[in-house]
């Protein structure tokens, strides 16, 4: 019985770069295939390909659906083939309902008007058949990210799709949201689907996926069963060495006595409840939580960045701080790397340079010199200091957020999701760029849904939930059950 | 980026050359277009457009718009020509002061009471020009000060001409020959050519030495501040900008007070030229300074578009402008054929963008 996909032999060039040389993949109906790889290895080209969004012809190598040779001219063709691929970035419109957004493009219709009574009800059907318990008429915008990003991979599955591609799923999902997901997947491959699952997260990769094909360079360097495999012989295979894991992040050391910053009292209307911290000087605080555990809106009321915020003060090294806007944080001494590095931190049809200096620009006399000097010390790969920073892979663009920051000498720095979205040497590099900074003494606060990533980096953890902190823990107190007992609401006495 | 400036410089020379080609006659062998004398006319009538587009390229690279301008042309024109009896120098300073004075206001309405720009600015269309209207009860007023409107057409002495060349072509010289020797070159050589032809009719018009001032200080400020970085930023993504401790209302509301400041400019010249205010000068000049902007590559979505484009846009608009004049097109043709190269000049531009 032939593969329900088979794609042979792809090769696919770009003007200089040769994406892809010459990969095979197959997937078998009832499995997960995963694609791991780091970012640029070709995975989201050969999605690409098979998705139709690189219209037959433009490649070398072939298609094939249960042994057909397939020629897809667009995206339509793909998805008319049962093909259907969630992208990382969102396509829902924010201001249309769920319903609205799941037909979109294919409403049914009643002589001629669409019929909103028939999306509603199938809308209905479909969500409760996912099991996702979603009211079809809220709005996508209010909903959090999380699941927004489910329901769009629900508007994906409505198009009786036989071939799911997913790319990085769960990289806005909670635990909860990514448990939801894992059943819906399960269901899929029991009714014999077929799904190619993109993922950074290794854990997950060996959870759902049958079997697991690494990409490196454009190059597919082997395709085995996920039980033949190990988490380090994996990431060997992707980065083509050995990657020490966060483990190997632990700083030895003691911790100084003086607290740098201080938080009191931060509330935020609907999200964050009083919450005190404090931060000391080369001290790296942990924030876990779930998806609207408030942590990101409590790194933006203390940046000054976040409008209902109705209460809060601030000290920095001893003193008071009003902090009104973020120029008032910068000038303090605070920096702040945001999530969502494309909508929150990048200007993305402007040159690396610009991207680097913007914030410290005041105090910059050689622009050139500084910027060639943070990319030569954040080692990012870049063409030249002029190229647009969209042309740069993420993990890339994320140390340019990261060296923007920098630029401005913090003597705190506020990270919110450092890695999303990056492959795993760029993460490596960045977790090493953290230990480093807090060698120096710089005091950071660590905001991450990847809790082996909290947990391995951090000297303190605090735990939110629904915006108030239910838990606080050491470095060597905190377990990863202990730390997401506490994220699901279970209090904790509080340590010291 | 570099492509597209250079298409744009290739549309203008075939729009040259067609013009230069039909306006062959007994009189002119070797056809009118670019005769000194023509050429030094388009200039001056591209000089208040252009003035114009530099600032308009401010207020649209911070992803904002103004659609007031050629209202404000006409109040800050009128009034200069109505405070004539208070001397020459009060009454420039009042186009001045009333361009920037309403430039800031409406600056200060969008960025602080979050009224969407194209609003406040629309509105300004109709209230401005009610304004001069109303001052004016309708009637057109002469420019009676000599100086006045000289400065809209009088020429520099060839001499002083030959000094300025000099000082530019030393300036580019010093600055950019080591970096780019053939760039220098061509420029120098540009300017030698400019002096030649316009000595050649009296001399270079002053109105053209104002907007080549004009230009460059718009180019210092866009390149070279953190004003104009901190614009460009804001235009891209006002999210990040915010989030990087820029006051973004502080900047849109001094874009808009520098296009005021050059509208009072641009108000000066055009009542200079055309030797008298009348209430409905600068109709339409808004959209001049748009399309300017636009054919030169700017972005209406912020973030993208330098000075050099907005003048080569202004020097195309004229160009189109005075080569259908001189040919006799009906003004029924000319709004057609305007309208149709601003849209197929952003039409060509978004194709090449996609390529790339």
């Amino acid at each position: 019985m032939p593969s329900l996909l088979e794609m042979r032999g792809i090769t696919k060039r770009f003007p200089g770069v040769l994406a892809l040389d010459h990969v095979s993949f197959d997937l078998r109906s009832g499995e997960v295939h995963a694609i791991v790889g780091e970012n640029g290895a070709g995975k989201s080209t050969l999605m690409n390909i098979l998705g139709g969004v690189y219209p037959s012809g433009t490649y070398d190598g072939e298609i094939a659906i249960d042994g057909e040779v397939q020629q897809f001219h667009g995206v339509r063709a793909a998805e008319d083939a049962g093909i259907a691929v969630v992208h990382q970035e969102l396509s829902l419109i924010p201001e249309f309902s769920i319903a609205d957004n799941i037909f979109l493009g294919r409403e049914p219709r009643r002589l001629g008007v669409i019929d909103h009574d028939a999306i509603h009800t199938r809308a209905r059907l479909f969500l409760e058949d996912l099991q996702l318990a979603l009211d079809p008429h809220v709005p996508v915008e209010n909903l959090g990210i999380g699941q927004q990003h489910l329901v769009e991979i629900a508007k994906a599955l409505s198009r009786n799709a036989r071939i799911l591609v997913l790319d990085e799923p769960t990289a806005a999902l909670t635990e909860t949201e990514s448990e939801i997901l894992f059943g819906i997947l399960e269901r899929l491959r029991a009714a014999g689907a077929g799904i190619i699952y993109i993922s950074h997260k290794l854990a997950e990769v060996f959870r759902i996926a049958n079997r697991v094909t690494v990409l490196r360079d454009g190059r597919c360097v082997s395709t085995d069963p996920a039980t033949d495999l190990t988490a380090p012989a994996l990431i060997a295979r992707m980065v083509g060495r050995e990657v020490p894991s966060f483990g190997a992040q632990w700083r030895g050391g003691s911790l100084a006595a003086d607290i740098v910053f201080e938080a009191k009292n931060v509330t935020v209307t609907d999200a964050v409840d009083n919450v005190t911290l404090s931060v000391h000087r080369g001290e790296i605080l942990g924030m876990a939580g779930l998806l609207g555990a408030g942590r990101s809106e409590l790194l933006m009321a203390i940046f000054g960045a976040h409008p209902a915020r109705t209460a809060g003060g601030f000290s920095v090294d001893g003193k008071e701080i009003p902090i009104r806007q973020p120029s008032d944080a910068i000038k303090a001494g605070i920096a702040f790397v945001t999530e969502e590095r494309k909508r929150f931190g990048l200007f993305l049809d402007h040159s690396v340079m610009m991207n680097l200096t913007l914030a410290a620009i005041r105090n910059i006399d050689d622009e050139a010199a500084v910027a060639q000097h943070a990319v030569d010390d954040m080692h990012i790969k870049t063409l030249s200091l002029d190229a647009d920073v969209a042309t740069l892979s993420g993990g890339n663009q994320q140390k340019v957020v990261l060296g923007k920051w920098l630029l401005t000498k913090p003597k705190v720095l506020l990270l919110d999701e450092p890695t999303r979205g990056i492959d795993v040497g760029a993460k490596q590099e960045i977790y090493t760029e953290i230990a480093r900074l807090a060698a120096e003494g710089m005091a950071i606060v660590l905001v991450s849904s990847e809790l082996p990533e909290v947990l391995g980096l951090s000297d303190r953890v605090l735990v939110l939930h629904e915006g108030r902190v239910t838990g606080e823990f050491d470095r060597v107190d905190a377990t990863a059950e202990a730390v997401m007992a506490c994220a699901m609401g279970h209090a904790r006495r509080m340590t010291a | 980026m570099r492509a597209r400036a250079y298409t744009m410089v290739v549309a203008l020379i075939v729009i040259w050359i067609y013009f230069q080609w039909r306006t062959v006659s007994d009189l002119y062998p070797y056809g009118l277009f670019l005769h000194p004398v023509n050429f030094a006319n388009l200039l001056k009538q591209m000089a208040v457009t252009g003035v114009l587009a530099v600032g308009m390229l401010f207020v649209i690279v911070a992803r904002q718009i103004d659609l007031s301008v050629g209202s404000l042309v006409g109040l800050a024109g009128g009034i200069a020509a109505m405070t004539q009896g208070w001397g020459l120098v009060p009454s420039l300073a009042a186009a001045l002061v009333v361009g920037t004075a309403v430039g800031a206001l409406q600056g200060a309405l969008a960025a602080y009471a979050n009224i969407p720009s194209f609003i406040v600015t629309l509105g300004g269309l109709l209230t401005w020009r009610g304004v001069i209207l109303y001052l004016t009860k309708g009637e057109t007023i002469p420019v009676r000060l000599p100086i006045f409107r000289l400065l809209g057409v009088a020429l520099l002495t060839p001499a002083s001409g030959v000094v300025l060349a000099v000082i530019a072509i030393a300036a580019i010289i010093w600055t950019g020959v080591r970096r780019n020797p053939w760039r220098s070159a061509v420029l120098s050589l540009l300017i030698v050519v400019f002096i030649v032809m316009m000595n050649s009719q009296g001399g270079v018009p002053l109105p053209v030495i104002i907007l080549i001032a004009v230009a460059l200080l718009g180019h210092f400020l866009t390149q070279h501040t953190v004003f104009g970085r901190y614009l460009y930023a804001i235009g891209s993504n006002p999210e990040a900008a915010r989030l990087s401790g820029i006051n973004s209302q502080r900047y849109i509301l001094g874009a808009f007070a520098l296009l005021g400041v050059l509208v009072g400019v641009a108000s000066i010249l055009h009542t200079g030229r055309v030797g008298s205010a009348s209430p409905d000068a600068g109709t339409l000049m808004e959209l001049d300074a748009i399309a300017a902007c636009v054919i030169g590559g700017t972005s209406l979505m912020g973030g993208r578009g330098k000075v050099s484009g907005a003048i080569l846009g202004a020097l195309v608009m004229a160009s189109l402008d005075n080569g259908m004049s001189l040919l006799s097109v009906e003004s029924a043709t000319q709004y057609i054929i305007k309208g149709a190269v601003l849209v197929a000049a952003v039409g060509f531009d978004m194709a090449g963008r996609k390529r790339a």
